[in-house]
């Protein structure tokens, strides 16, 4: 700590430049929070998949329906505990397409077949009870405000009614949580009965069956089952891990990792570059500021240690500052976004950040530190260096 | 008074490009303890480095240099740093302060290499100052002092940790004459004051005078060693 004062007045030696490449530093650890959020929101389906439950969908397309006469039949499969299913639904809200997943399903049989949603037993049952009956997370009431008992009206962009309409009203009869995941508290889910009788088209067919099987190593085996079950019919199945279904619905956007890797890749080549021709111009320009150092009895790596400080100083004071401006653009983006799960700078984004911030500090700062360390004090006294 | 420093045989070879450069040749010399030694002689002389040699800032091709009992040739490039920065002191002819810290700071940053506590090293720094008679310009930076002052300021930082040798490279050379007296006066008093042994390199023969001794080094070799007048 005795030697900050030296480190900070070092890298402040010419304010203007070291300022524009801070700032350098700052816009390219903001992106780096707000990509990596939301590649983490993504990934997260995938992480919080369970093991003992697969997802049956079209063999061809995730948008492909399948008609409703296969549950008996999946559910026959010896190695099948229970059998839910779920379809697709979109919609906005308020003129905005919905900012949170909407998803017909049948209560009973979904509350069985994802025990992480917990919702009260009262809640529960007037739900099953009420036909436009829907169920919200609480995240997605919390931002709207919606209360037990509010009515609440979705445009269909593709299920029209049968009157034409559409106009969807729903009844909020219960508010669920997800005691492990945020995340799976951003949707909205309702009465696949409702649904089937007033949609215009495609009566009698799900989006996907969620399967839970009895033993997870099994798992492998009862999906080649199901599949085995319809193969060579007008609809075939593809049965796979709900990890596996995850990330195939998270890649309909496109390989979010690799955009998000491409573009932080070309940002950090950029502020390495940037960074680095800062700190060799500014080591250059200080030779005989060094050289009197060690003249003054600093040794050899003491110098070097000098130099990587500053430059881990530069990075961190940049990148510390990006990732707190990422994550209050996240908090103020990210109510719009629950939905996506996105919800702001998480434990592992900001300890991957720091990460990055002392390789890019090492790698900077190393190549002028050795120099600063071979320097000669005798030739660079004289200027021969 | 017992010899300070003593150099035997000692000889410095620059390897320019293919070429070979004698610096200094098969010099012998001792410095007694509190002697205040001027190093005179033409440019391309040797006396530089035989000033570089003294302080621990070069080793020598051949030879020896014994200062206080430590052979200095034989030690490493970190044992020396940590040499110097216990028993040397160094003023430069462009005094060689450190822009970006106010003259405090200046004088404080060898006593970083000390376990000192903060508040001792800015008391001891404050000392200095104040014996160079600059008491009132701690928080000055080097740009807001005049030339003088900034070698005052020199001053202060190589007699802060209190070495016994301070070695000066031209310490008048960038100063107008009335200054440069000031400063010689002030070197002066700190070798008959407070016992430093002092070894400065200089073209003036008027900045000679104050010394005690003068050592005439021409082609790398020692021509002369005289008491000064």
């Amino acid at each position: 700590m005795k030697y900050l004062h030296l480190v900070w007045a070092g890298l402040f030696r010419k304010k203007v430049r070291t300022i524009l490449t801070l700032l350098s530093v700052v816009v390219a650890f903001l992106l780096f929070g707000m990509l990596q959020a939301v590649s983490e929101a993504f990934e997260a389906g995938a992480e919080q998949a369970r093991a003992d439950r697969l997802v049956t969908n079209s063999r061809y397309s995730i948008i492909e329906m399948l008609p409703i006469g296969y549950l008996p039949r999946i559910e026959a499969v010896p190695g099948v505990r229970t059998v839910a299913f779920a379809s697709w639904f979109g919609g906005s809200y308020q003129d905005r397409p919905a900012q949170f997943g909407v998803f017909p399903v049948e209560p009973e049989r979904y509350l069985r077949a994802v025990p992480e949603i917990v919702l009260p037993p009262d809640q529960a049952e007037r739900w099953r009870d009420t036909r436009d009956g829907a169920i919200v997370g609480r995240s997605v009431a919390a931002r709207y405000g919606w209360q037990v008992g509010d009515r609440v009206t979705l445009v269909a962009d593709i299920w029209p009614q049968r009157d034409g309409s559409n106009e969807w009203n729903f009844e909020i009869t219960g508010i669920y949580t997800s005691p492990d995941s945020e995340q799976n508290e951003g949707a909205l889910l309702f009465q696949h009965e409702y649904f089937d009788e007033a949609r215009q088209f495609a009566r009698g067919t799900v989006g996907w069956f969620l399967v839970q099987v009895e033993d997870p190593d099994r798992a492998e085996e009862v999906a080649l089952a199901i599949d085995a079950l319809f193969a060579n019919s007008p609809n075939e199945t593809k049965t796979q891990t709900e990890k596996a279904f995850a990330q195939g619905f998270a890649r309909q956007f496109g390989d979010i990792g690799l955009i998000v890797t491409a573009i932080l890749g070309a940002v950090f080549f950029t502020i390495l570059v940037l960074t680095g021709n800062t700190m060799a111009q500014a080591v250059r320009e200080r030779i005989p500021e060094l050289a009197i150092l060690k003249t003054l009895g600093f040794s050899d790596r003491a110098v070097l240690g000098l130099v990587v400080a500053e430059s881990l100083l530069m990075v961190l004071v940049g990148g510390i500052l990006g990732l707190v401006l990422a994550g209050a653009a996240l908090g103020a983006v990210g109510a719009a976004l629950a939905g996506f799960g996105i919800q702001g700078i998480s434990a592992s984004v900001a300890s991957s950040g720091l990460v990055v911030m002392l390789l890019l500090g090492l790698v900077v700062g190393l190549p002028p530190a050795l120099r600063a360390m071979r320097l000669r004090v005798v030739d660079a006294l004289g200027g021969h260096q | 008074m017992s010899a300070l420093i003593e150099i035997r045989g000692l000889t410095k070879v620059y390897q320019r490009g293919k070429q070979k450069v004698e610096a200094l040749h098969a010099i012998d010399l001792d410095i007694e303890r509190g002697d205040f030694v001027a190093l005179m002689g033409p440019s391309g002389s040797g006396k530089t480095t035989l000033l570089n040699l003294i302080g621990g800032l070069d080793s020598p091709s051949s030879g020896s240099i014994n200062i206080d009992g430590q052979a200095l040739e034989r030690m490493s490039g970190a044992a020396l740093a940590r040499w110097r920065a216990r028993h040397v002191g160094f003023v430069f002819q462009f005094y060689n302060l450190l822009p970006v810290l106010t003259a405090q700071r200046n004088v404080e940053l060898p006593l970083l290499l000390t376990r000192l506590p903060s508040a001792e090293r800015r008391k001891r720094a404050a000392v200095a100052l104040q014996l160079v008679g600059l008491a009132d310009r701690g928080q000055h930076k080097p740009r807001e002092l005049s030339g003088g002052q900034e070698q005052r300021v020199a001053i202060a930082r190589a007699i802060v940790s209190d070495p016994s040798l301070l070695v000066c490279d031209e310490p008048t050379g960038d100063l107008d004459r009335e200054t440069a007296d000031e400063i010689l006066e002030l070197l002066q008093m700190l070798n008959r004051d407070h016992g430093k042994t002092i070894v400065m390199v200089t073209h003036d023969p008027k900045a000679a005078d104050h010394a005690r001794r003068l050592v005439r080094l021409d082609k790398g070799t020692l021509v002369a060693a005289e008491a000064a007048a």
